[in-house]
Parts: structure tokens; sequence; C-alpha cells
């Protein structure tokens, strides 16, 4: 018998090192690419060329000056568009879903079945398909076409949103809360705004930060709508992907590392400021759905 | 909208009028451009002469199909599109699924947890562009990879990743599995943690092992969650375009074998082919549609 004990004890240290080996393999998989991109971002293009190293150079300063004085690639310009984009998108979608998820929550109505399906069923769509038609209307409308609106006003329609709130929506917002408003005399708009809104608010955080992301890191739709733009209109993955198009080896690659991490950095930043509310966010939507 | 209960009438239409915006803008944005691209399918409709010269459009009935798939080698990218999004998947489901129940294992007692899933989770909201600029530059030919690799004798020569075929592929699915393993581990171990905790505790008590407990409970309790990771995933894979997009310049190098579906569609959007380009988003949405319903009911039917 303790033989057995023994035994089983041994094997579970087994499997627990196998597991930590196997979880510090992945933690560098997914670390060392963006430690490469710190380091070389901070090292001189002569430096980068002779070869790779394990330590930080001292040009991270000159490539940042470097990158910002070059008017080939306004990237402080592009941070500030994706910002623009991604903030009042992701505003607009949170207020919005939330709006919509409430109608069907909280009333009743003939065809309340029929419309909360067709959200779940669109959920699936995936807006590649109907990019063409989108691109299309985008291009033949003079009040959307080359302006940030068409990035800004679809976000208003985010299913998949209105789908996670009315998920939190049904263990957080009881109808009774809904019926004391209506009894002290509330408008239901203002009741809307003044109470649900401020009960929803966990749900609606990290929905609100992975619309801010997904629009922030949109390339497909921002390319092709801001296509004939400035250089100085256009968002920060459209810059980014212009790097790739252009003459690699003559590219100052000091600046070009520093260039990706400014687009990278700031998200890390972030995340690991919020991941926690992230990451139970992702959790939390996903039990249900 | 006038109903007779008057207690009800107030109300009900407030639920009508907030589902106004939502509505609105997605009959504007999304509805009728489906509607336009199913439309736009069945002409004749593009620039020529580099684009001085406007064709149609004309109404030519499913000529766009037919040259669609005579002319263009729209299986090919299909096919590319299939074996990269496979070559991400499968280790990514094979991992995720493993540290999920890891994570969750009574016995093992995994210690830092939430950094694990902190770091594993983190390339998933990276900038996808960005992303494939930082691969493309590190495993460029004379990047640091190759320079590693030349440095510790492994290679005698640089390995040059974008000039062959399995290299572009594989770095291509690597990206995909980085971005997306973490959020895959993280819904599987909810999945796993909304199981009754009782089944766990009765299968310990009958001495069952931790993989029989993982097979038997854990695996088919789970199954509904798996569907949807597949289904997902399998369609965030027909999306897939930035990561290729960007590492290859947009060109699918080498020969067109990392040319992806919706690349190929970007081409069409650019050079302004409404025609091929309505058929190919029409073929996009019935694959999309038609593989998700395939999946959900083989796994739906084997659950009988």
């Amino acid at each position: 018998m303790r033989k057995e004990d023994n035994f089983s004890l041994f094997g579970l240290y087994l499997r627990r090192f196998f597991s930590y080996l196997v979880l510090i393999i992945l933690t560098l998989l997914c670390l060392v690419p963006f430690y490469v991109l710190f380091v070389n971002s901070s090292r001189s293009h002569a430096d980068i060329q002779k070869g790779f190293s394990l330590l930080p150079g001292k040009f991270l300063i000159t490539n940042y000056k470097s990158l910002l004085l070059d008017k080939n690639l306004p990237v402080i310009r592009g941070i500030a568009n994706s910002f623009i984009v991604a903030a009042s998108s992701s505003l607009l979608s949170v207020y919005f879903s939330s709006l919509t998820a409430y109608a069907v929550h909280a009333y009743d109505f003939k065809l309340k079945k029929l419309l909360f399906s067709f959200i779940l069923m669109v959920m699936m769509v995936p807006t590649q398909v109907t990019s063409l038609g989108f691109i299309k209307l985008v291009r033949e409308v003079s009040f959307l076409k080359n302006t940030y609106w068409p990035l800004i006003i679809p976000s208003i329609s985010a299913p998949i949103v209105v789908f996670f709130i009315k998920q939190y929506m049904e263990t957080a917002l009881p109808v009774e809360i809904v019926e004391a408003a209506r009894i002290d005399g509330s408008h239901e708009f203002s009741t809307f705004n003044r109470i649900v809104l401020p009960i929803m608010k966990p749900a609606i955080a990290v929905q609100a930060i992975f619309s801010f992301t997904s629009s922030w890191n949109n390339y497909f739709i921002p390319a092709l709508v801001l296509a004939e733009v400035d250089k100085n209109k256009k968002t920060l993955p459209i810059l980014i992907a212009q790097l790739r198009s252009a003459d690699f080896l003559k590219f100052d690659m000091g600046k070009l590392y520093m260039m990706i991490a400014l687009s990278i950095f700031p998200i890390i930043i972030v995340y690991l400021i919020l991941s926690k509310q992230i990451v139970s966010g992702v959790a939390m939507g996903s039990v249900k759905g | 909208m006038a109903k007779k209960k008057s207690s009800c009438v107030r109300y009900t239409k407030w639920g009508y009028i907030f589902l106004i915006p939502f509505f609105l803008v997605y009959i504007l944005f999304s509805l009728i451009p489906l509607v336009s691209t199913i439309y736009n399918s069945f002409f004749e409709n593009y620039r020529a002469a580099g684009g001085l010269l406007q064709v149609g459009p004309n109404f030519v009935g499913i000529d766009n199909y037919i040259k669609l798939f005579k002319e263009y080698d729209i299986l090919m990218y299909t096919t590319n599109t299939i074996v990269i999004w496979l070559l991400g998947f499968i280790p990514q489901i094979i991992i995720s699924i493993t540290l999920a129940a890891w994570f969750t294992d009574l016995r093992l007692k995994l210690k830092a947890k939430s950094f694990f899933k902190t770091v594993i989770y983190m390339p998933g909201l990276i900038m996808a562009s960005a992303f494939a600029m930082l691969f493309f530059s590190i495993f460029s030919d004379a990047g640091p990879i190759n320079d590693i690799l030349l440095s510790l004798n492994i290679l005698d020569e640089p390995f040059r990743f974008l000039s062959s075929i399995a290299g572009t592929r594989g770095l291509i699915a690597l990206m995909n599995f980085l971005m997306w393993f973490g959020n895959t581990t993280i819904i599987l171990m909810a999945g796993i943690m909304s199981i009754d905790i009782s089944l766990f505790e009765a299968a310990e008590v009958d001495g069952a092992r931790s993989f029989q407990i993982f097979r038997k409970i854990t695996i088919p309790q789970l199954r509904p969650i798996l569907v949807y990771v597949l289904i997902t995933s399998l369609i965030g894979g027909l999306q897939m375009f930035d990561v290729p997009q960007v590492l290859t310049n947009g060109k699918g190098l080498p020969n067109n074998s990392s040319m992806t579906l919706i690349m190929f569609l970007n081409k069409h959007l650019y050079s302004y082919n409404y025609g091929m380009g309505g058929a190919l988003s029409v073929v996009l949405f019935v694959l999309t549609f038609g593989l998700s319903l395939l999946v959900y009911f083989a796994f739906v039917k084997k659950k009988d």
C-alpha cells in the first residue's frame, strides 16, 4: 500500500515537472519575439547588421528621434488617428450595444424573439463577406468617402458585444430595479443612462477594451477605406504595412524596429495594467457562449 | 404600434425605440452591402488599362462564378487557407486543452497560474500587421533568428524562410497559433470550471487516474465549447488576412502558396473589380456558412 502511494506521489511530481517545463517553453515562445523587438529597437543600424545581441544597446532615444523626424512615416499622427478611430468606435459600440441588449432584456414586445434571434444569427457572418458592398458604398457616398466615418459608425451595430452584454445583464440586472425606477417616475431613457449603465460597468469596461483593441489593430477595412487619403490621415496598421512594401534593404533597421515597438508596446503596457479584468472577461463571456 | 393594454403600451414602445440605432446601422452598413455584394456578383464591372477604362456594369448572369473557378486558382487559395489554418489550429487546440486541464487539475495544483495566463493571452492583443512585420524582420535572411542559428552552428548558411513554402506557411501558422492559443486556453478553462465538480470528485473516489478523468469526463462535458471553439476558429481562419498580407507584401509568395482567400478578395477590391470580388465574396459566404453547419452537425450527431 505504502509503496503504491510513493509511486503515485512520484508520478505527480513528474507530471508537475513536465507541466512547468511545457509552460516555461510556451512562455518563452510568447515573450522572445517581443524581447528581440525591444533589444533591436535600442540598437543602431550598424550594430543590428553585425548580428544579434542578447543585451539592449544605447540607441533607443536616437532611433526614437530619427523616427519622429522621418516625414515619410508620420508615426505620431498614425497613433493619434488610430486612437481617434478606436476610442470613438469603442464608445459607440458599448453604449449602443448596451442599449440594444437592454431593449431585449427589459421590455416585452411582439418582435422581440425574432429580432434577437436575428442578432444571434448574424453574429457568425464575417465582415469580410460584406466588404465589397461596404467599400462600394463608401466610395460612392461623398459624405463617407476618404473619412473616418465608415470606420466609426458601423460600431453602433456590434452583434457580438450585444450578445456578451445581454449575457451579463441576465445575471446582474434584475428587472425589479427597472420597475422601481419607473415607480419613482424615472423616464425610460434616463433609467437606462443613470441606473442601467452604472450597474453594467464591469461588462462594459471589458467589452470597451476588446472593441478598442480590435479597432486599433484593424487593417483590412481601414486600408481600403483610407486608400486614397494623405499619409498624415492613415491609421497605424496601414503605416506598418507600408514599411513592408518599402525597400527593405535600404531601411534603417533600428528605426524600423522602433516603429514596430511603438505600435506594440503601448497595447502591452495597457494590457499588463488591466490583464486581470481582461482575462476574466474572456472567461466570463465564454461560459454560456 | 398602439395596443389595447394601457400599462404595456408605454413601455413596449421603448423596446422598439432602443433597437432603432442598432438595426438602422446594421441595415445601412451590413445588410445593404450584403445584398449589393450578391447583386454585383452577377455583373461584369471592372477597370481595364490600368484603371483608365471602365468596363460595365453589364449583366452577365453567373459568368463571374464560372470565370472564378476556370481562370483563377481559387481552389488553390482555398487549400492554402485551410492548410495554413490547420497548421496553426491543430497545435493550438492540443496545447490549449492540455493547459486548460493542467490549470484546473485538482491534484496538480500549479503555481503562478495567473502569470502564465497573462503571458499566453498577450500575443492575442497585438496588432497582427505589426506582429507580422516583426516576424518578417526577425526571420529575414540576415535577421536575428538566422544569426542565432548560424552562430550556434546549427546552420551553415541562412535559411531563407520566406523563399520556402513550408517556411512561409509555417511562420503564418506559428503567428496564428501564438495569437490564439491563450484565448482558447482561457475559454476551455472556463468551460472545465463550469462542469459540475461532483463529477470529478466521484471519479477521484472511484480511483480514476488523471488521464481517465480527462478522457471520460472533461472531454465529453466540454463538447459544446469545443464545437464553439472549432467553428469560431474556422470562420476566423477563412478570414485570415493581416498576417500573410503583411508577411508576403500582399503577393502570397512563394508561388502564391500563401495567398489566402481574403488576400485574393482584397486584390479585387483594390482594383475596383466588383464583379469578380462579388462572386468571390458570395463563395466565401457559402463556404463559411456551409462549413460551420457541417462541423456543427458532425458534433451534434456524435453526441446522440
